[in-house]
C-alpha cells in the first residue's frame, strides 16, 4: 500500500522528490486552476522551478534544466526522440506540439532523466493526450484565446470519441500572432507568427489487457519571426507519428509492459527575406529525421517498485547553407553546415525504488547506452576534413549513468541523492560547419573526436507540509568533467560576415554548476491561499569565470483565490540583477525587473456543457524589461490582456 | 608477348601495335595532324586546350599500317603566331606515358590566348629508330573562363610564368594543389624555376572576402610546386599569390583589410 499525504505540492508523488509534473491540458478540469490555459507549452514548462527558457523572439523558447541548455538535457514526447532540424536552435523540440496535444510534463532533474536516454541536467518528457476507454461516447471541446499585445488569436477544437473498446481523439489548433510590443509601447518588428497543429490519437482495446495506438501529430509554422537574430523562419514543419501496444499482465510483477515504435520528421527553412539589410542572401534549409523505438516495463516486486527499459533511435540530421553572391553570374556559394549526421542510439535503463517503510524509500537507477555518429555524405566529410584529416566517418562511445536517492517523509520529509552521468556531444557541438552564432558573435566549428562529458551530482532536499502550509528547500550540484564549450581559436578567420571570429569546440576540464529553490505554500483562509518561490544558480568553469545562461536570483509571489466556480490570481515575479555573466559568450550584465500579473476565472455549467472563462493581464504595469536567456538583450512584452474560453460538452 | 599469339595473323614488329581501348580512358580527342607518313592524335581530357596550363597526350599511327608507334623519341614546340613575331612558352620534355603501349604525354603552359590574327600551332617531332620526323599544325588555344596562368616581372627584374596545374575539379575540402614556375630567358626559351615558395591565401570576394584554413603554401616536389587547396563551399574564389624567393618576395602581396587582393592570383568557381 502505497502512502499518500494530501498536500498542496505540485508533485504527484510526493517522495520523488527530483520530479516535477506539470499538467497542462486544457481538456481536463484542471483547466480552471491554470492561469492561462491556452498558453504556450514554453509557459507551462516554466512553472517549474527546475527550467528556465532562451527566447529568441514571441515563439518557440528553448528549455533549460538546472541552468543546462539542450545539448546536456532531454526533451522527448511520450518517450520519442525528436531533434530539431535548425542549426541555430530556433526549434526546440516544445515548438513542434501544442498544449492541445499534451496531457502532463514530467520534468525530472538531473542524471536520474536517463529513463529515455543520456542526460546530465535532467529532462522533460511531454506525455500526449488520450481520452481512454473509460468515458464512453464523444466529447467535444472548442478552445478559443485572444491575447491584446500581439493580437494572437488562437482557436482549437477537440473531437473526440469513445467506446469501452475503442477511443479516437482529434484535436486542431491554430495560432496567429502580429509583432508584440515591449514595455513602454516599444514594438518589436520580426515577431510574428502563426501556427497550425493537427492531431489524431486512436486506441484499441485488443484484449483485456492489451492496448494498441497510434498516434500523430502534424504540425506547421509559417512566417515565424525572431527579432533578436538575423533571420526569420519560413516554414517549420514536424510530423510525429507511432504506435504503441500496451500490455498489462495479470499476476505478474510486471504492472505495465509499453512497447513503441516511432517515426518522426522536422523541417525548418530559415528566411531573410523580410529583412531590409541583408549582407548576402542565404537559404538555410534543415532538416531532421528520427526513427526509435523503445520497450519498457513497470512492476512491482516486494518493496521494490521497479522500471526498465530497453530503447534505440536512428537520426539523420542535415542541414545546407546556400548564399548568392550579388553578382548574379557567379556560382552560388553552397556548404553543409550539418554534414548529414546519422547518429544511431541504444541502450537499457533500469531503476528501482525500494520502500523501506511507508516513509522512506531509497531509489537506484542506472543506464548504459552506446551512441555513434556517422557523417553520411562525402561532401560534409571532406567540408569537416579541413579541419581534422585524419577524422574517421563514425565515431562510437559508450554512455553511462548511476544515480541512487533516498526521501523520507513523516510530517517533515528530507532527500539526498548522488549520481554519475555521461553526454556526448551533440551534433552541432561534434560535425558543426561555420555556425554562427548571433549571441556572442562567433562562427563555431565542431569536433568529432570530443570525448563524454561526465557530471558527478549531489541533490538534498528538505520538506516540511501539513494541512494548511508546505515549505521545501533543494539543492542541487553538479561538478563537471570535460565540459564541452566553444574556445576562440585565432588562427581562424570567420566566414560569417561581421563575425569576431571563430571558436571551436573543446573541452574544459572541469565545470560547476549549483542550483538552490525553496518554495512556501500557505492557505491563508480557507479560501486564500499564497505560494511562494526563490531560485539562486551559480555556474563556473575551471577558470573561475561564469558560465553562460546561469539565471540571477529569481522570486514569485501569487496569492490565488478560489471559491466554488470561481478564481483569482494575483503574482508577482521577477530577476535580480545579473551579477554572474559571462562575456565571452556575449552576455551582459542584464538589470533586475519585478512583473506583476493576474488573472479571474469562472467555470460556467449548463445542461451538460462547461464553459471555462479565463481573463487576465500580464506585465500589468507595462514594465520594459530584459531577462539573462534573452538572446541580444531581446525586450520581453509589455503589457498584455488575455482572455480563454474554453467550452466543453 | 602480343606478337607471339598474333605471329601466325599479323605481321608484327616490337615498334608498333594496335593500341587497346583502355589506354584512352579519360582523354578525347583534341585533334590529328599528320604528315605523308603519319597521324599524331593530340588528346585532353576535355579534348580541348584553354589559356593556362595544359596536360597534353598524344599517339603516333603509322598511316600504312595503322598500327600505333610503341617506341620512338617525341617532342614538341608550340608557337604563337603575332602580328610582328613569334614566340613560344613554358612546355615539358614528351615522355611515355606509363603503363601503356602508345601513348606519350606531356603539358604545355600557353600564357596567351589566341585571337583573331593571331593563333598557336603545335609542331611534333619525332624519331622512330635512326629515322627523323615531324608533323605540325594549328591549335586552339581559347582564354580560360577563370584566371589559371599569369605572366610577370619579378622584383629580380626577371620575367616569369607562374600556372596552376591541379585541382582540375576543385571540391569542397583539402584540394591537392600543383603548379608550375618557369622563367622567361627569351622568347623562345622558357626555364623552370624550382627552390621558390608559392603562398596561397584563397578568397571568396564575393562573401566579405573570407578565407579558409589549413592551406599549405606550394613548394617544390619534383617537377611540380606542390600544396594544399583549402575550400570550404562551392562558389567563386580567388587564389591570392605570393611567390617567395628566399625571403624576397618577388611578386604578390598579402590580403589584408586594406588590401582585398593580390595584383597575382588565380581563380577558381565550381
Amino acid at each position: 500500500m502505497w502512502c499518500s499525504v494530501a498536500a498542496i505540492a505540485q508533485t504527484n508523488d510526493s517522495l520523488r522528490k527530483l520530479d516535477e509534473v506539470i499538467l497542462i491540458s486544457p481538456k481536463k478540469d484542471i483547466a480552471l486552476r491554470q492561469t492561462k490555459p491556452l498558453t504556450s507549452i514554453d509557459d507551462y514548462l516554466q512553472q517549474s522551478g527546475l527550467v528556465s527558457m532562451i527566447r529568441r523572439g514571441a515563439y518557440a523558447w528553448e528549455p533549460i534544466i538546472n541552468g543546462m541548455a539542450s545539448e546536456r538535457t532531454l526533451v522527448t514526447i511520450d518517450g520519442m526522440h525528436i531533434f530539431g532540424a535548425c542549426t541555430d536552435k530556433m526549434d526546440p523540440i516544445t515548438s513542434y506540439v501544442e498544449v492541445s496535444n499534451l496531457a502532463e510534463a514530467t520534468v525530472t532533474s538531473g542524471v536520474h532523466g536517463s529513463g529515455f536516454g543520456a542526460t546530465i541536467g535532467g529532462a522533460v518528457n511531454l506525455k500526449r493526450n488520450r481520452t481512454g476507454f473509460s468515458t464512453p461516447g464523444w466529447t467535444t471541446a472548442i478552445n478559443t484565446g485572444f491575447e491584446s499585445n500581439n493580437s494572437q488569436k488562437i482557436i482549437g477544437s477537440a473531437i473526440n470519441y469513445s467506446t469501452k473498446r475503442f477511443f479516437i481523439d482529434t484535436d486542431a489548433m491554430y495560432r496567429q500572432a502580429g509583432n508584440y510590443r515591449a514595455g513602454n509601447h516599444q514594438k518589436i518588428a520580426f515577431s510574428q507568427f502563426e501556427k497550425l497543429n493537427l492531431s489524431g490519437t486512436a486506441g484499441f482495446l485488443i484484449a483485456k489487457n492489451a492496448v494498441f495506438e497510434t498516434s500523430a501529430i502534424y504540425d506547421k509554422a509559417t512566417d515565424v519571426g525572431y527579432p533578436s537574430l538575423p533571420m526569420d523562419v519560413s516554414l517549420a514543419e514536424a510530423l510525429i507519428t507511432s504506435a504503441r501496444l500496451e500490455l498489462k499482465p495479470h499476476n505478474s510483477a510486471i504492472s505495465v509492459w509499453d512497447s513503441k515504435l516511432y517515426f518522426n520528421s522536422v523541417t525548418h527553412i530559415m528566411d531573410d527575406t523580410a529583412r531590409p539589410e541583408v549582407a548576402i542572401h542565404m537559404d538555410m534549409p534543415g532538416r531532421s529525421k528520427t526513427y526509435g523505438g523503445y520497450s519498457s516495463v513497470v512492476g512491482k516486486w516486494a518493496n521494490h517498485r521497479f522500471k526498465a527499459n530497453l530503447n534505440a533511435y536512428y537520426n539523420q540530421s542535415n542541414a545546407e547553407m546556400t548564399m548568392y553572391p550579388e553578382n548574379p553570374l557567379e556560382n552560388p556559394m553552397f556548404m553543409l553546415t550539418w554534414p548529414d549526421v546519422r547518429t544511431f542510439f541504444t541502450g537499457v535503463f533500469l531503476e528501482d525504488s525500494y520502500e523501506f517503510s511507508c516513509h522512506s524509500v531509497l531509489k537506484v537507477s542506472g543506464s548504459a547506452g552506446n551512441h555513434s555518429n556517422t557523417v553520411a555524405s562525402d561532401f560534409g566529410l571532406e567540408s569537416m576534413r579541413i579541419f581534422y584529416p585524419e577524422m574517421p566517418r563514425t565515431n562510437s562511445r559508450l554512455l553511462k549513468s548511476l544515480a541512487a536517492s533516498f526521501g523520507f517523509k513523516k510530517g517533515i520529509e528530507y532527500g539526498f541523492g548522488l549520481g554519475y552521468g555521461e553526454r556526448a556531444p551533440s551534433v552541432s557541438e561534434g560535425y558543426g560547419f561555420y555556425l554562427f552564432n548571433s549571441f556572442d558573435n562567433y562562427d563555431y566549428i565542431g569536433k568529432p573526436g570530443l570525448g563524454n562529458e561526465k557530471s558527478f551530482e549531489a541533490n538534498l532536499s528538505l520538506g516540511y507540509a501539513n494541512k494548511s502550509v508546505s515549505a521545501r528547500i533543494s539543492a542541487v550540484y553538479f561538478k563537471l568533467r570535460d565540459y564541452i564549450i566553444g574556445r576562440p581559436d585565432p588562427a581562424l578567420l570567420p566566414m560569417t560576415l561581421g563575425a569576431n571570429g571563430v571558436k571551436v569546440y573543446t573541452t574544459l576540464p572541469k565545470a560547476a554548476i549549483f542550483n538552490a529553490f525553496a518554495e512556501f505554500e500557505c492557505a491563508l483562509s480557507a479560501r486564500l491561499r499564497s505560494k511562494t518561490r526563490f531560485g539562486y544558480s551559480l555556474g563556473r568553469d575551471d577558470q573561475n569565470a561564469n558560465l553562460p545562461f546561469i539565471s540571477p536570483f529569481h522570486y514569485n509571489l501569487s496569492l490565488i483565490y478560489k471559491k466554488d466556480a470561481f478564481s483569482g490570481e494575483l503574482t508577482l515575479g521577477g530577476n535580480a540583477r545579473q551579477r554572474s555573466y559571462a562575456p565571452e559568450f556575449g552576455e551582459d550584465a542584464t538589470p533586475g525587473y519585478a512583473i506583476v500579473n493576474g488573472n479571474a476565472g469562472y467555470g460556467f455549467a449548463l445542461n451538460g456543457y462547461r464553459l471555462y472563462t479565463k481573463i487576465g493581464v500580464e506585465n500589468l504595469l507595462d514594465a520594459y524589461y530584459s531577462t539573462f536567456a534573452d538572446w541580444n538583450n531581446i525586450p520581453q512584452m509589455g503589457r498584455n490582456f488575455y482572455l480563454n474560453l474554453i467550452f466543453r460538452s | 608477348m602480343t606478337c607471339a599469339v598474333f605471329a601466325l595473323l599479323v605481321s608484327c614488329s616490337t615498334d608498333d601495335s594496335p593500341a587497346a581501348p583502355h589506354e584512352l580512358q579519360n582523354l578525347s580527342l583534341l585533334r590529328e595532324i599528320s604528315n605523308d607518313t603519319h597521324i599524331i592524335e593530340l588528346y585532353t581530357a576535355t579534348g580541348s586546350l584553354e589559356q593556362g596550363h595544359n596536360p597534353i597526350s598524344l599517339r603516333i599511327k603509322d598511316k600504312t599500317t595503322g598500327n600505333y608507334i610503341t617506341q620512338a623519341e617525341v617532342s614538341w614546340m608550340p608557337l604563337m603566331h603575332m602580328a610582328s613575331m613569334q614566340h613560344s612558352c613554358p612546355f615539358s620534355g614528351v615522355t611515355k606515358t606509363i603503363g601503356t603501349e602508345t601513348l606519350y604525354n606531356g603539358y604545355i603552359v600557353f600564357q596567351m590566348a589566341e585571337n583573331q590574327t593571331e593563333y598557336w600551332t603545335l609542331e611534333v617531332n619525332y624519331s622512330i629508330g635512326s629515322v627523323g620526323y615531324s608533323a605540325i599544325g594549328q591549335i586552339n588555344v581559347p582564354a580560360s573562363a577563370k584566371r589559371r596562368v599569369n605572366s610577370f616581372v619579378g622584383s629580380d627584374g626577371n620575367s616569369y610564368i607562374v600556372a596552376m596545374a591541379t585541382p582540375t575539379q576543385p571540391t569542397v575540402g583539402l584540394n591537392e594543389m600543383s603548379a608550375v614556375v618557369y622563367k622567361t630567358v627569351s622568347m623562345m626559351n622558357y626555364v623552370p624555376i624550382g627552390n621558390f615558395t608559392i603562398k596561397i591565401d584563397p578568397r571568396m570576394p564575393g562573401m566579405g572576402n573570407h578565407g579558409s584554413p589549413n592551406n599549405v603554401e606550394l613548394t617544390q616536389a619534383g617537377e611540380l610546386y606542390r600544396g594544399t587547396l583549402s575550400l570550404t563551399m562551392t562558389g567563386y574564389w580567388k587564389i591570392n599569390l605570393q611567390i617567395i624567393n628566399e625571403s624576397e618576395v618577388l611578386k604578390g602581396e598579402a590580403v589584408t583589410d586594406a588590401n582585398p587582393a593580390s595584383s597575382l592570383f588565380f581563380e577558381v568557381e565550381f
